[in-house]
């Protein structure tokens, strides 16, 4: 019995061996490195000295990084909610389609959630050309000109937040018809009985039971665009990055392009405590959703 | 819906007319909604398709003023001229090999670990489990510089490996599995353990095998994602025969002014293959992805 005990011990450690090396090395190593290096004033590559929170300071009376905070926010903002509840709209659509009619529609609406952000990118940044894109017609009867979109400064994180509604609420639109299916057709029938009005459904039946769901997505939504980098970064390509610069756009720059590893390592710490702060309410609205 | 509305009607005799005429304005609301759901699902999926088209035009045709929902002549030239004159050979070999790698390591690794969380006892499994769900929480973007500098210390970058290592943390497939795990009954471990089967044995004949649905799909959207990765490639590979597909496609610009029919068609090369993938495993992409959000599919 002890020597089962014993090897079911051996047996298990080795399972988890692999797992825990990789863990070890590229997830809890580099995740101490990154504190460490915020408190020197190493470059990118190779040493440097403590300098205790010199770049904290610093960084608190930095002007381009507080505007990185508030591109961030101010991208989280245009994009969490439209996308949850264009998200909803549409899987309401959807939900009412049945068998291969159903699967066709969804499809057209999910595989922009499959493709790689540089096909995203490149695809509108030609449907918004300003010589020959598509999208110059409604633009042009609007503004009364042929409008550089990505290259105006108050359009840009507007346009750069609609592409990505368009990219990723294929998610959403799933999440939300699996919550649609699980509400019983009872209540429905119930509803329907009482000649109850589309609208009427809507708020008392559809919106309260699905909001779960809702909440889910939202805080899904929140942690993944605070992390925002590869559409801001493609679609400013060949203009000025400053004004728009989002906050791993700001590490990027300040590790690969302005070689200060030290003071790139503080930010990410700033970045890695709000994620974790707004993971910590994603917990929370998930536990409370388990008790139900 | 409709028979719903029909079930009410006659349970609902007593007001045959009242719901009759409100039966009739149902379904014209009815289809009123399919019909707006089928011009958005048109206009949402239109980009994709106008890129597509455009791919197929001539380039004076790409560019002309009319508007053309179809080319008038159709061609594969800038089809041809991409893979002739880009390194995009190369750079599929490269997605394939490093999204593979990344998503047959992850998955072993993980099951194994979630096979051993799930029905062994050892030592610290407590503490790595909450490690595991603790690191869910953690954003992997804000520690691109210490995978830089560490890769680089492994001299690693602009390899396939520098590629792979920093992209295997997916804390979501461990715990998928292990949920998985601990669903399959007592007994079929009991009985193999009865025939003396060892650890690994009943992992892969009994629990690996129960759960292939799960890991295709898992595997599926694991592949998908690496084959997407942006960042991290773009940020461990700078000598351009050693970049991802999707990276690479930004990377050239034509030296004699853009060809938009070409740079399209780079990005529909680069979208093929898990376009494709994705319409054959339509099913178990949502499942996959109803299972990492935490909600069963």
């Amino acid at each position: 019995m002890l020597r089962n005990h014993r090897q079911e011990m051996v047996v298990a450690l080795l399972f988890v061996l692999p797992f825990v090396l990789i863990y070890g090395v590229l997830f809890l190593w580099p995740t101490f490195q990154m504190v460490y290096l915020s408190f020197t004033d190493a470059p990118l590559i190779g040493p440097g000295e403590w300098i205790g929170i010199e770049n904290y300071v610093e960084m608190f009376d930095d002007r381009r990084f507080w505007t990185s905070v508030r591109n961030t926010a101010y991208f989280v903002v245009l994009t969490v909610i439209p996308n949850t509840l264009i998200g909803l709209v549409i899987a309401m659509m959807v939900s009412r389609l049945k068998g291969w009619q159903q699967s066709l529609i969804l499809a057209m609406f999910f595989l922009p959630y499959i493709l790689p952000v540089t096909v995203v990118y490149r695809i509108w940044n030609w449907m918004f050309n300003v010589q020959f894109g598509i999208m110059q017609y409604p633009l042009t009867w609007i503004f009364g000109k042929a409008t550089p979109v990505f290259r105006t400064q108050w359009m840009f994180m507007p346009a750069v937040a609609f592409v990505t509604v368009w990219w990723t609420c294929g998610f959403n639109i799933l999440l939300f018809l699996s919550g649609l299916r699980s509400i019983s057709t009872d209540i429905y029938e119930a509803a329907a009985l009482d000649n109850a009005s589309r609208w009427t459904i809507f708020r008392r039946i559809t919106w309260p039971l699905i909001w779960p769901v809702t909440a889910l997505v939202l805080t899904i939504q929140l942690i993944l665009q605070l992390k925002i980098f590869d559409q801001v970064y493609l679609f400013v390509q060949g203009g000025r990055p400053d004004p728009s610069m989002v906050m791993v756009q700001y590490i990027y720059s300040q590790a690969f392009q302005k070689n200060e590893g030290g003071y790139a390592a503080a930010i990410s710490v700033a970045l890695f405590v709000i994620v974790i702060v707004f993971s910590i309410l994603q917990f929370q609205v998930l536990r409370g959703r388990g008790q139900k | 819906m409709s028979t719903v509305e029909s079930r009410a009607a006659t349970l609902d005799s007593g007001a045959t007319t009242r719901r009759s005429r409100a039966n009739k304005a149902f379904d014209i609301g009815g289809l009123i909604l399919t019909l707006i759901t089928v011009i958005f699902a048109v206009l949402w999926a239109f980009p994709i398709y106008w890129a597509l088209i455009t791919t197929l035009k001539p380039e004076q045709q790409a560019i002309a003023k009319t508007v053309e929902f179809l080319p008038r002549t159709w061609t594969v030239e800038a089809y041809w001229h991409v893979l002739v004159n880009t390194m995009i050979g190369r750079w599929y070999i490269n997605s394939l090999v490093t999204s593979l790698a990344v998503t047959v390591i992850t998955l072993v690794t993980s099951a194994l670990t979630a096979y051993a969380l799930s029905q062994l006892r050892f030592p610290g499994r407590t503490v790595l489990w909450y490690l595991i769900l603790a690191s869910f929480m953690v954003p992997l973007t804000a520690l691109i510089v210490n995978h830089f500098i560490l890769m680089a210390q492994f001299s690693l970058i602009n390899t396939w490996m520098g590629v792979v290592l920093p992209q295997l943390i997916h804390p979501v497939v461990i715990i998928v599995y292990k949920n998985f795990f601990d669903s399959v009954p007592k007994e079929y471990r009991e009985a193999a353990k009865m025939d003396s089967a060892g650890e690994f044995q009943i992992f892969r004949r009994i629990y690996l095998p129960m759960n292939w649905g799960v890991t295709t799909a898992l595997a599926i959207v694991t592949f998908i994602g690496a084959w997407n990765a942006f960042l991290w490639p773009f940020l461990a590979v700078s000598r351009p025969e050693m970049m991802n597909v999707a990276v690479g496609i930004t990377s050239v610009n034509d030296a004699f002014g853009v060809q938009y029919a070409r740079e399209l068609a780079g990005a529909i090369l680069a979208a093929l293959l898990v376009a494709v993938l994705y319409l054959i495993f339509q099913r178990r992409v949502t499942q996959a992805i109803m299972l990492s959000a935490g909600v069963k599919g």
